[in-house]
């Protein structure tokens, strides 16, 4: 084996500059050549415990698919990868590495850790380029199984049972597959093609798409079980935003992360050829330490705006991707840490003219080991802004549970789910993604999708036998 | 796609069409609307439900030429087709225990409130339906209006047809002479809904009106068609479109509703000139 490379640092990934990039939609990262996604295979010291396998959450067998780059086997290295995760380019661009894989390796603990999901990424382009994965159709077993929503759960779902064999239609409600992948990401992050290449591949696969199908309205998951369907995977994410409710927020130019990034990502807004309009902010204030708070703060920026993160928490408390939060910073983006907002000041005509928002200091940890913030008496101020974005987390929508009768949620509106299977209290239907756990991630998601697509093949095997 | 099977103008800028899209046409009740974008560079726009025939399996809309996507959209003949349409969507209004109602349409708004008054028609239910247009031009759906209701007034601005007059004087000429409606459905200008509301609080009757903010999905996934009603926020597209009137804060939702106006005026300009350059072009 070649020699390793004990570098304290990950091989840096040629990036756009960040006051070039924060004006266009392209990707930002650009991606390893083949000579800096060697160099940094070399960086991987092949742990015989592999604690980085454990640190994700759908296992991808790190070492061996690394040691396979290290090789310049990248197509094996791709196979590697794709025996436990079907979205690699799509992972490797978006996984919290540094709570997952990346956190785990041990070369972390004296330096930065081995740059897994850029491996992981340059395997998946890789391939990609060379059109590699033939997507063929499996032997046909004659059952059908329907999903309902098209995003990494409902995806990786059928994605499994299509490749066993199984009869499998996705009905999504938007007209696009994807999820959040297509309407929440936006392209700088995820190129929109990268997706459809994806999806593309399942349908190859034999996967049946019908979009334009919201479920619970056009159809019953009743009426698809009494139908010849033999299982229901629903995985329809979270996707009801919440507001503050504070005060102002019905004002014009409050908008939610959701409808702001839709209009621009999924309905185009940002090109003159596409006919959906979005606000053109001059400054605007984005509530919330998210991925979804630093992909519209970023999409602002990029529509043209002067942009302030109000966030109620400190960085360290920050949900959001370390990398996303570093690009966020370096394009110019203003960050108000530890700031609540308390009222939206609106003008005579009724538009947004100001935030005001209170300071925070950190308190005693909470039920989630997080510090709680508490309020600094009189330390009001107003932030002059057009547009406020709120980003403060979003809950599962209620049309499926209220439209199917026996299939139990919680509190919070998710649906009630075994986590190994994916088997909710309603016979044949499974479900997962944040359907079943709230806003998480990709990867969560796709693991989800996973367990089910293999309980569901187990149970319908065994009433075949 | 979805294939317009008929098209048919009903006054200078109203269009009806009808479409083949089997899944909403099986499903669909009155109160309910559809999302559509008529391609790939298309806005999404919400449209009522204006009728359907399941068996065909086809679904009618009507609307009003009023900016680049109904023009677009009515520019397309029959055998057409349209890229995506989505639906049924949104709460089927609640006709039950209605026993004698008052209909109230305000010009397009006939489209949307015509259905409501035929569902509750074919129950059983008294109904007095008026129909207020602007003037003689912009009438439609009399005839149809008038087999769905035991009484149809029509009202115009200008006095060009029917009685001369608006909606609400017909109403409170009514109110004040004794007739006594169980619930009034009003469907029309948000201005016009205000006024009827204010009205019919006066006289105590219950009052059902049809919201329509600007949306997206149609699902609750964006908040972009938020209301307050009775101090709380709703989503029009899955907690209505149909709401207690009385409740509604409609000076909000009027403030809302212009909220990318001048955008839109902007897009329709460019649409009419790249029309106007193709034609002088020929
Ligand atoms: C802006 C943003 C940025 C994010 N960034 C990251 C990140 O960097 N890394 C990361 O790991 N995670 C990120 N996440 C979280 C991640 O995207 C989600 O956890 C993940 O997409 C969940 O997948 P899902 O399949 O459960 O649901 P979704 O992706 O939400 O997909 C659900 C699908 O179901 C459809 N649907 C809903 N209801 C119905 C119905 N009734 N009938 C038919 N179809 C229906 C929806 O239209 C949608 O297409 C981000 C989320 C957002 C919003
Ligand atoms: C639930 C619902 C049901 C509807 N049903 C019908 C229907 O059956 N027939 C019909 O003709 N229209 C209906 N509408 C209104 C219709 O959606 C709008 O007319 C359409 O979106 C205009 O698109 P456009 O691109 O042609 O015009 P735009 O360029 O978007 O707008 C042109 C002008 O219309 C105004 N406008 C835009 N959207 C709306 C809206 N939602 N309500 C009021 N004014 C608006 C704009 O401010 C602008 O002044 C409905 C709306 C909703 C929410
Ligand atoms: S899927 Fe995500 S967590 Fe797993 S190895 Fe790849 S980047 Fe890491
Ligand atoms: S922990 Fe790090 S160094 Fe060890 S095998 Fe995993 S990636 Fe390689
Ligand atoms: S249209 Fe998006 S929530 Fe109603």
């Amino acid at each position: 084996m070649a020699n390793k490379n004990m570098a304290p640092k990950k091989t840096p990934m040629p990036e756009q500059k960040p006051d070039v990039r924060n004006k266009n939609f392209s990707e930002v990262a650009l991606g390893y050549t083949e000579e800096m996604a060697l160099n940094e295979a070399a960086r991987c010291l092949g742990c015989k415990n592999r604690p980085c396998v454990s640190g994700c959450p759908v296992n991808v067998q790190i070492p061996d698919f690394i040691t396979l780059v290290a090789e310049g086997k990248y197509s094996e290295a791709y196979k590697k990868i794709t025996e436990t995760n079907s979205l690699p380019a799509v992972c490797g661009r978006v996984c919290p590495q540094e709570s997952q894989c990346e956190g785990k390796c041990v070369r972390g603990i004296k330096g930065e850790p081995v740059a897994i999901g850029r491996l992981e990424r340059f395997c998946a382009d890789y391939s990609m380029k060379k059109a590699e994965d033939s997507g063929e159709k499996a032997k046909p077993n004659g059952h059908k199984v329907a999903v309902i929503g098209a995003g990494p759960a409902g995806l990786t779902c059928a994605g499994d049972l299509a490749r066993k064999g199984y009869d499998v239609t996705v009905f999504e409600a938007f007209h696009k597959a994807g999820g959040v992948l297509i309407y929440g990401i936006p392209e700088f992050r995820l190129p929109k093609a990268i997706v459809q290449k994806e999806i593309d591949k399942l349908i190859k696969a034999g996967v049946k798409m019908e979009l334009n199908v919201v479920a619970g309205r056009a159809v019953q998951v009743d009426e698809l079980l009494e139908s010849g369907f033999e299982a229901v995977f629903v995985g329809t994410g979270a996707g009801l935003p919440a507001f503050l409710n504070i005060e102002g927020e019905s004002l014009n130019g409050v908008f939610s992360a959701n409808e702001y990034l839709t209009r621009n990502n999924l309905m185009k807004a940002f090109d003159p050829n596409y006919d959906t309009p979005i606000f053109e902010a001059k400054k605007v204030a984005v509530v919330g330490g998210g991925n979804v708070a630093m992909d519209a703060a970023r999409t602002a920026k990029r529509l043209g705006a002067e942009v302030y993160i109000v966030y109620r928490r400190s960085e360290e408390e920050m949900p959001a991707r370390a990398e996303e939060i570093h690009h966020a910073k370096e394009e110019g983006i203003n960050f108000n840490l530890l700031c609540n907002p308390v009222r939206i000041l609106g003008n005579k005509d009724g538009w947004v003219e100001g935030i005001e928002c209170v300071r925070m200091e950190l308190g005693e940890p909470d039920a989630s080991g997080r510090r709680r913030p508490v309020e600094k008496q009189g330390s009001n101020f107003v932030i002059d802004v057009d547009a406020v974005i709120m980003a403060i987390g979003t809950s599962p929508n209620p049309i499926i549970k209220d439209t199917t009768k026996g299939l139990e949620t919680n509190k919070h509106g998710c649906i009630v789910a075994c986590e190994d299977t994916g088997k909710t209290s309603k016979d044949r239907v499974y479900a997962g993604g944040d359907a079943v756990t709230g806003a998480a991630t990709v990867i969560l998601a796709m693991g989800a999708g996973k367990k089910a697509a293999e309980a569901i093949d187990k149970a319908i095997m065994n009433k075949a036998e | 796609m979805y294939k317009v099977v008929k098209r048919e103008q009903l006054t200078e800028n109203v269009v009806l069409m009808e479409v083949e899209a089997p899944l909403v046409a099986k499903k669909c009740l009155p109160g309910q609307f559809i999302i559509l974008r008529v391609n790939e560079q298309g806005e999404r726009i919400p449209l009522t439900v204006a009728g359907y025939d399941r068996e065909k399996g086809t679904v009618r809309i009507i609307y009003q030429i009023v900016g680049k996507t109904t023009q677009i959209l009515s520019e397309l003949k029959e055998g057409e087709a349209i890229l995506d349409f989505v639906g049924p969507l949104g709460t089927p209004s609640h006709t039950e225990g209605i026993k004698k109602a008052a209909v109230i349409g305000g010009g397009l708004g006939c489209a949307i409130a015509y259905p409501q008054a035929k569902a509750l028609f074919d129950k059983g239910a008294d109904v007095t339906m008026i129909a207020g247009f602007r003037s003689k031009d912009f009438v439609i759906l009399e005839d149809e209006m008038k087999k769905a209701s035991n009484k149809l007034y029509i009202m115009s601005d200008d006095g060009s047809y029917g009685e001369h007059g608006l909606v609400t004087n017909k109403l409170e000429e009514l109110l004040k002479a004794g007739e006594v409606f169980d619930t009034v459905i009003a469907i029309g200008p948000l201005i016009m809904m205000k006024f009827v509301c204010q009205l019919t609080k006066k006289y105590n009757v219950k009052t059902i009106v049809s919201m329509n903010p600007i949306m997206i999905d149609g699902t609750g996934m964006c908040g972009g068609c938020r209301l307050t009603v009775d101090g709380k926020t709703k989503f029009a597209c899955v907690d209505g479109p149909d709401f207690d009137g009385h409740l509604v804060d409609f000076d909000e939702a009027i403030r809302r509703s212009r909220m990318y106006s001048s955008k839109e005026r902007e897009a329709m300009e460019k649409h009419k000139c790249r029309l106007e350059g193709m034609n002088s072009g020929k």
